[in-house]
């Protein structure tokens, strides 16, 4: 453990300017590679070359190689779909990150800590009276932030273990958040509303057009600089709220600012794409493991990890058998065992 | 300047912790504030760095402080150099990150302490004492006039107590910082200190120069515990021996 320990840390604290240029080129590659294998393939295979040329043409004047079924698959079934995978795993990620950093809690996650599911409480109540629309996405971003603020609320009554105690909070919220959906599916019109509603609480990039995908980047690149952009403030606030006054920083007005910021990425994914959990959780810890603790690498590191794998689980999820599988499925069987790996570690590292 | 009138606090109510106590940081010298364990010091302590507010009485000033806390949690795993780097904070905006001369200014203040070679290694694999000297730099990065630590010598060693103790001395003669440390140790005390703030566990306090305040009955009373100060002049080195009489060893009556 320790001798691992060691060389991760050689290889991440030591690193140079220079090695985290090529880190994060090398992971910028990767990320375009998955996206451009993720349009390339599908029930209805496009052969590489036409997709960069579909692709390019849109920039440059090309003579068509491709066919018109090649051109609709790509422009309009894939390319959207593809994009809103990538958006909604780089702003699930860098929310995970920045809450695990606010939380000084590794086992907090956009789902762990509930705001997913009150996110999708809030959308969910937003199709029963409003029907689907703009409407969806400030439901689940009120419903993120509510679930948020009441296992804050939970969390104050500081226990024995405060991180596991956050998490149980989530659990609580979440369990109450998912009964209340439930509650709004009983109620909701069986010919008008549930269809719609079942659809979109089965969370799917299948349904993403170009107009779902324009609200869910305005919304994470909104929040996303904001993160991004507070990066080193985060490692103030991870140290404490005490630490980070006497360090001459207002760590309750900045923590406000970043929870409404991952409140915002989280909501928008989930209103165009449902929950999809674990991408959040995970992907910051890897990404810590690479890079180490500092906020100013982990959370570009983790956004690009981020996109790359929600890009590459929906693709498996479409490919891997005839009829699509929700894409939950998939980042739950990566997540879950790698969760488990961390609540053992952690308390490892308690024990110790 | 930071200054404190009249303070007083209590955690239970009517229980004072210490009452009508003022307190204001001089440059070029330092306080040391000495008493028992539950006696209000690191209160104290928060109440000067404005992070408490004070039941009773007022703090004035906006200046900014060097808070060096005790080095007790480490959970996350940032290298001693982003440590130090991290008392640059309030020099930058909320969407700044610190630039070429804060890495300059945080590499130099490690090297205040000594701590130049561990600048990469991981601040929660450090032991107590270098975590200690990592948090005096943080606070020495920050630039700020007054400094104030909370037993800075509690997790040293002989040899790293003299450390921290020069280094002290020699912030406050030097660049005239004022200094403010509570310690357990009173040798420490009559060994760097101008002043001293002894507080007792009524709630009483006394502060004064810190040879004339930390005599033997005062002592005595403060710890409960009988005190033998004695003066040292040895080697060219003047100093204080405090010893506590524990009656651990009974001498045998002749």
């Amino acid at each position: 453990m320790n001798q691992r320990s060691d060389i991760v840390e050689r290889a991440t604290v030591g690193a140079g300017r220079l090695g985290w240029a090529a880190l994060v080129a090398v992971l910028f590659a990767g990320l375009i590679a998955t996206l451009l294998w993720s349009i390339a393939s599908g029930r209805y295979p496009v052969p590489l070359g036409h997709v960069l040329a579909i692709l390019s043409a849109r920039l440059a004047e090309v003579t068509p190689v491709w066919s018109p079924t090649e051109l609709v698959v790509v422009e309009i079934v894939r390319l959207p779909r593809v994009l809103m995978a990538a958006v909604a795993g780089a702003g699930l990620s860098l929310s995970g990150a920045v809450l695990q950093g606010l939380f000084r809690n590794p086992l907090v996650g956009p789902q762990t800590i509930g705001a997913s599911s009150g996110a999708a409480l809030g959308g969910v109540t937003a199709i029963l009276f409003f029907g689907f629309g703009v409407g969806v996405q400030a439901g689940a971003f009120l419903g993120a932030a509510l679930a948020l603020a009441t296992v804050l609320a939970i969390h104050r009554s500081d226990g024995l273990s405060p991180i596991l105690t956050l998490v149980l909070a989530g659990v609580v919220v979440s369990a109450f958040c998912g009964a209340l959906v439930g509650l709004v599916t009983y109620v909701a019109d069986p010919e008008t509303k549930l269809p719609g509603i079942v659809f979109w609480l089965l969370g799917s990039f299948a349904a993403a057009t170009w107009p779902k995908l324009g609200l869910i980047c305005a919304c994470t690149a909104l929040s996303g600089a904001v993160m991004l952009g507070m990066r080193w403030r985060i490692n103030a606030l991870s140290l404490g709220d005490e630490d980070a006054r006497t360090l001459g920083i207002d760590p309750v007005r900045d923590r406000l600012i970043l929870l409404t910021a991952t409140c915002l990425a989280i909501s928008a994914q989930v209103a165009v794409s449902g929950t999809i959990g674990w991408v959040g959780l995970v992907i910051p810890n890897l990404a810590r493991m690479i890079v180490g603790s500092d906020h100013r690498r982990l959370l570009p590191v983790a956004t690009l990890m981020g996109a790359t794998f929600l890009v590459a689980a929906d693709t498996l999820a479409r490919d891997l058998t005839p009829a699509e599988i929700p894409v939950g499925i998939v980042t739950a069987i990566v997540g879950t065992p790698v969760f488990a790996y961390l609540l053992r570690r952690n308390a490892a590292g308690k024990a110790r | 300047m930071i200054a404190l009138h009249d303070t007083g606090h209590w955690f239970q109510p009517s229980r004072w912790l210490f009452r009508d106590l003022s307190l204001t940081p001089t440059p070029g010298e330092i306080t040391a504030i000495l008493g028992p364990n539950g006696t209000g010091k690191t209160t104290l302590l928060r109440i000067l760095c404005g992070t408490l507010a004070p039941r009773a009485g007022s703090r004035a000033g906006a200046e900014a402080i060097g808070y060096v806390p005790q080095a007790l949690n480490a959970d996350q795993g940032y290298s001693a150099l982003e440590m130090v780097l991290l008392g640059r904070s309030r020099f930058l905006g909320r969407f700044q990150s610190p630039g070429r001369k804060d890495l300059a200014r945080a590499r130099e203040c490690l090297a205040e302490v000594g701590l130049s070679a561990i600048a990469e290694a991981r601040y929660d694999r450090l032991s107590g004492g270098q975590r200690q000297l990592v948090l005096l730099a943080r606070a020495l990065a920050s630039d700020a006039r007054i400094l104030v630590l909370d037993e800075p010598a509690s997790a040293l060693d002989l040899a790293n107590q003299g450390i921290v103790l020069r280094l002290l001395h020699r912030l406050s003669r030097d660049n005239h910082l004022a200094i403010l440390f509570t310690t357990h140790h009173p040798e420490h005390a009559l060994g760097i200190a101008d002043k001293a703030l002894l507080m007792f566990r009524d709630g009483t306090h006394i502060q004064g120069p810190v040879e004339a305040v930390a005599d033997e009955a005062n002592l005595a009373r403060m710890y409960g515990v009988p005190v033998r100060r004695i003066a040292i002049d040895t080697e060219g080195q003047a100093g204080f021996a405090i010893v506590p009489l524990h009656q651990l060893k009974q001498a045998i009556a002749s």
